[in-house]
């Protein structure tokens, strides 16, 4: 059980995916400009990250490993996740058209989105169980969620002060990202893992 | 190798049937005005329109909800066949969605000048010499192409002609400040 927790812990706060892994920075600099958009597309990355880290984990260890086609891995994970976030897309814009809207071109951006395959790739290199990459999954998810928040939260913040005109735009995202991932250094003592 | 291809094949199989049927089971049905609008729109997703890609942009052109000159990429031809469509007026680019106008630059037909030194006086940045009775001419690399020295003209002689942009007549753009809107005097065009 502890274990568990440890597995969420390290995840959202020590090992951040965004933070200290740099995984995921398209949409971490792209879809954080408003603090909506971020939170629609931390939920859907949520959604579809957990989701691909589960089955990505069983096509590994019922498909390739028994037959020892470890060297297909890479590619079939990104046939999941393509097939994942597709199906994803679909689900969000039947049930929730303002959601897909908000989201708009983002939304296909998550199969680009590296967190996604290095999650899946990082929990056959730790050799995770079936509930431990699920929940380093939804521990990734969960971090990068939180980042991406915290993150919108600060751009908006910035879009309305008085910054210098050479900061401007993406270079104060940038500097504000840097001094994020400073502060999540301070986690790091938190979890030994 | 035979296992191999059998299962990425079957795993293809399995997951583009699985979004085959998504497909049908969350169809929705799309408003058939924007999906025309759509196909219309050059799908370059650029977001110049203000909204976050060209199908949002036609949706809220269907709905009414914005106006069909917002499009720089498609220009022109996207907004006439929009017009054509929806059969409303075509209408020019908007005005922060066009492209930069070309910098224009006053040419003064000199066999028709008469000398009367009024577009000298209009000129704000005395890129027009001459004197009176004299014939008058605009110094190309002046001219700020603001057209206030055509209403003083009395034989209209000033025409405006688009400034071909070289090394030589390429000029810094100009400082924009934003200004508070007040009763509208002449107006002033600024070149690039």
């Amino acid at each position: 059980m502890t274990d568990y927790l440890l597995i969420l812990v390290s995840t959202v706060w020590v090992n951040n995916f965004v933070l200290s892994q740099f995984l995921g920075l398209c949409p971490f600099m792209g879809v954080s400009r408003r603090l909506d958009t971020a939170m629609g597309m931390g939920l859907a990355t949520t959604f579809v990250l957990t989701l691909a880290s589960t089955l990505s984990y069983m096509v590994s260890t019922y498909l390739l490993a028994p037959f020892g086609l470890d060297y297909l891995r890479t590619i079939s994970f990104i046939l999941v996740i393509a097939a994942i976030v597709g199906f994803t897309e679909m689900a969000i814009r039947k049930t929730s058209p303002v959601l897909h809207n908000v989201l708009g071109i983002y939304l296909p951006l998550i199969t680009t989105n590296c967190a996604v395959l290095g999650v899946s790739l990082l929990n056959v290199q730790k050799q995770h169980s079936f509930i431990e990459s699920a929940l380093y999954g939804m521990g990734a998810a969960l971090g990068f969620t939180l980042v991406m928040i915290l993150f919108a939260g600060i751009r908006e913040r910035i879009a309305v002060s008085d910054v210098p005109e050479v900061f401007r735009g993406n270079a104060i995202g940038l500097i504000t990202a840097g001094l994020m991932a400073l502060a999540f250094m301070g986690f790091s003592g938190l979890v030994k893992t | 190798m035979i296992s191999a291809i059998i299962i990425i094949g079957s795993l293809a199989a399995i997951l583009g049937s699985l979004l085959g049927y998504a497909a049908l089971k969350f169809k929705v049905e799309g408003d058939p005005l924007a999906d025309k609008i759509d196909k219309l729109l050059p799908q370059t997703q650029c977001g110049q329109c203000t909204f976050p890609g060209c199908r949002p942009y036609a949706e809220a052109i269907a709905k009414g909800e914005a106006d069909i000159n917002q499009c720089p990429p498609g220009g022109e031809d996207t907004m006439q066949a929009l017009a054509e469509l929806l059969g409303v007026e075509p209408k020019p680019l908007g005005e922060e969605h066009a492209s930069k106008p070309i910098p224009l630059v006053a040419v003064i037909d000199e066999n028709i000048c008469i000398g009367c030194t009024l577009c000298i006086k209009a000129c704000p940045v005395d890129a027009i010499v001459g004197t009176s009775k004299l014939m008058h001419t605009v110094i190309e690399s002046e001219c700020t192409g603001c057209k206030l020295c055509l209403p003083p003209c009395p034989v209209d002689c000033i025409s405006m002609e688009p400034q071909t942009i070289a090394p030589d007549t390429w000029k810094w753009p100009y400082p924009v400040y934003e200004l508070h809107p007040t009763t509208p005097t002449l107006p002033v065009e600024q070149t690039t």
